[in-house]
């Protein structure tokens, strides 16, 4: 299919910078997520891509070829609407075959093709039917048959999956997948849901103020965030403060500004540096503190101030110092810890991440 | 009271003022009029009246009414295109171009016109027409010597006195229909190839019937049943069917005949939209 590489794209509204000069190169056939609050961009760059914004600066490169400036007709993209953008005046399979009536292909091939294009999403039957006759979950196939029965260089879907309920979005994840490797279209989605994008992406690019925080494998970008930003927006995190004491080989000591000590990471560092350190919940193990418990690095003593149960996942919220400390536990056979109970926090040093504040 | 009983009063109660307003003001004097129409005398003359078909009759035997007839259609027709044609692409920039203030302001434009009196608007209409007027004035001035415009009681003048004072009701349905389609659909056509063009024809078009449609019907029933416009700006020439039967009420007091003729004229529109209507249907069905 095909490579789409976006270059010092630029597109100001006034004063507000909706893209403030993003570069991103999504692979033949890889599976893109872009992630960012609202306002972020990343709506913006999708639909500068599909050719629906004139950007102020940059190139849009499919294959090499420049289409920044060509219309959005004469693009060869296939795009998927947020409330889907069905034809309600048209049957499903009259809503399939527009792209390919508009282009003048003939009749029989319209035929063969749209029913390929049923089969794909699995809604063979159901051709003369209305939109509105169909659930959001049947719509939502329509509206991607829609997209690919013109055989587009690039799949860009906006939103998709917002508008249907949690389990039938999680059936729709697995289907938009399936149909993904199947053509192995290259294809850009835009989400606010991070569990989405993490689950469906190869990459994930996370939008800020209409730049390009951090690209990535989903793990990667989970794994290693390079800032605050980066990690609070993706999962979780706990930000400890500090300042680094002394450096010894591969590991840094830090003196935490809520007391205590940890081990990070010592690549970069320097004695007297400030740092911010990212630390995953559901890195912690949390235990109850024996009556001799001791400090040491990367074992913080504190008391449970809440305990949630949630079913699968308990989350305990401890106070150590000023600090407080959010730690994801697996519910195992264990009794929950009482809100109040004195406990003990500890994780490998692995799991520090120093992060750009 | 069970449930059913009390939404059934309830129905009763919530809609009956309504049906009986209709009855009254609808139902009644039609089925007078029906009668009326079917009388040897008017009402007015002391004599009895007695029942005859000779109203009916006239119509058909009388070979002026014809033509008469004929010329309220095409004015029907002519009227509701002129107003399809400057206010549907007027609807389309309110709807889908001007936003905000400006929108309001140009609503406001519109329906300003509806405030003023329809027979001062009509008179006015003489000013600017006629030879000398102001169209003519504005004409010489521009081009000295230009053959003088008289347009004053003539088709033309009839047609746009017509579609100024039925304008807006094309552009009000239009523009209901064209707000009502989401800007996504008008994208998602775009994007699977289709240019500005194709894209109006095929979706915005077809989506927008219904408006136009309601539209046509609010415009056409009325024209070709006009008389003050035609009597007005058109004098002698393009008289209508509708000017007949104004003067059988109010000239000649030949009320059995004018009720007769309104019969007929009703009659036609209903038989013009039992032709329309399985094809609007099925072209507006989406919708």
């Amino acid at each position: 299919m095909s490579e789409v590489a976006v270059i010092g794209a630029v597109k100001r509204y006034g004063q507000v910078v909706a893209l403030g000069g993003v570069d991103l190169t999504f692979a033949d056939g890889e599976f893109f997520g872009l992630l960012g609050p609202s306002g972020s961009g990343k709506t913006t760059l999708l639909r500068a891509i599909a050719g629906f914004i004139d950007m102020d600066a940059g190139e849009i490169r499919v294959d090499g070829t420049d289409i920044a400036r060509i219309p959005v007709h004469k693009r060869n993209i296939g795009m998927v609407f947020q409330n889907y953008a069905l034809f309600p005046h048209l049957s499903v399979a009259e809503n399939i075959a527009f792209g390919l009536d508009v282009r003048n292909v003939p009749k029989g091939e319209i035929r063969a093709r749209v029913g390929e294009s049923l089969d794909l999403v699995r809604l063979s039957g159901l051709e003369g039917r209305r939109p509105r006759q169909l659930s959001g979950g049947q719509q939502q196939r329509v509206a991607l048959a829609r997209a690919l029965v013109t055989r587009p260089q690039v799949l860009l879907l906006d939103e998709p999956l917002s508008a249907l309920d949690k389990h039938l979005r999680q059936e729709m994840q697995v289907e938009l997948r399936r149909i993904q490797r199947q053509i192995g279209i290259t294809t850009i989605f835009v989400t606010h849901d991070q569990e989405e994008a993490l689950t469906l992406s190869d990459r994930v690019a996370i939008f800020n103020q209409g730049r390009v925080v951090q690209a990535g494998a989903p793990r990667e970008v989970y794994e290693r965030p390079v800032n605050r930003f980066a990690a609070g927006f993706l999962g979780e995190a706990n930000f400890l403060q500090g300042k680094v004491v002394e450096v010894a080989g591969a590991a840094a000591r830090v003196e935490l500004a809520s007391g205590g000590q940890i081990l990070v990471p010592a690549t970069g560092l320097s004695v007297g540096a400030p740092v911010l350190v990212a630390l995953r919940p559901e890195k912690i193990s949390i235990d109850p503190a024996p009556a001799d418990a001791a400090v040491a690095p990367n074992r913080i003593l504190g008391k449970v101030s809440a305990a949630i149960f949630s079913g699968s996942s308990l989350t305990y919220r401890v106070a150590a110092g000023d600090q407080t400390v959010i730690v994801f536990e697996q519910n195992k056979s264990r009794a929950p810890l009482a809100e109040g109970s004195a406990v003990v926090l500890d994780w490998p040093v692995a799991d520090n991440v120093v992060v750009a504040p | 009271m069970t449930p059913t009983t009390r939404t059934r009063w309830a129905i009763l109660g919530l809609t009956g003022p309504a049906y009986l307003w209709l009855a009254g003001t609808i139902f009644l004097p039609l089925t007078a009029m029906l009668v009326l129409s079917f009388l040897d005398k008017s009402p007015l003359v002391p004599q009895p009246a007695s029942f005859t078909l000779a109203n009916y009759q006239a119509y058909f035997s009388k070979s002026f009414y014809w033509p008469l007839t004929r010329w309220s259609i095409e004015l029907g027709l002519w009227v509701t295109l002129f107003c399809f044609l400057i206010g549907y692409p007027a609807a389309f920039a309110l709807a889908k171009r001007v936003k905000g203030r400006w929108r309001e302001a140009i609503f406001l434009l519109i329906v300003l016109p509806f405030w003023s009196n329809a027979l001062v608007r009509v008179f006015s209409w003489t000013m600017v027409l006629r030879s000398n007027g102001i169209v003519d004035v504005a004409v010489q001035s521009v081009f000295p010597g230009a053959p003088t415009i008289d347009l004053l009681f003539s088709y033309p003048a009839v047609i746009i006195g017509l579609v100024h004072s039925y304008l807006p009701y094309m552009i009000l349905t239009c523009y209901i229909a064209l707000q009502a389609i989401d800007d996504s659909l008008i994208e998602a056509g775009r994007s699977l190839g289709a240019n500005r063009f194709t894209t109006f024809y095929r979706v915005i078009l077809p989506l927008s019937l219904p408006g136009i449609v309601s539209g046509a019907a609010l415009i056409f029933v009325p024209v070709i049943g006009s008389f003050m416009e035609p009597r007005i700006l058109g004098g002698t020439k393009g008289a209508t069917l509708g000017m007949n039967i104004e003067e059988q009420f109010t000239v000649t007091a030949n009320w059995p005949l004018g009720a007769a003729l309104s019969f007929i004229l009703l009659a036609i529109v209903l038989v013009i939209f039992g032709i329309l209507y399985p094809v609007l249907r099925r072209q507006g069905g989406g919708a």
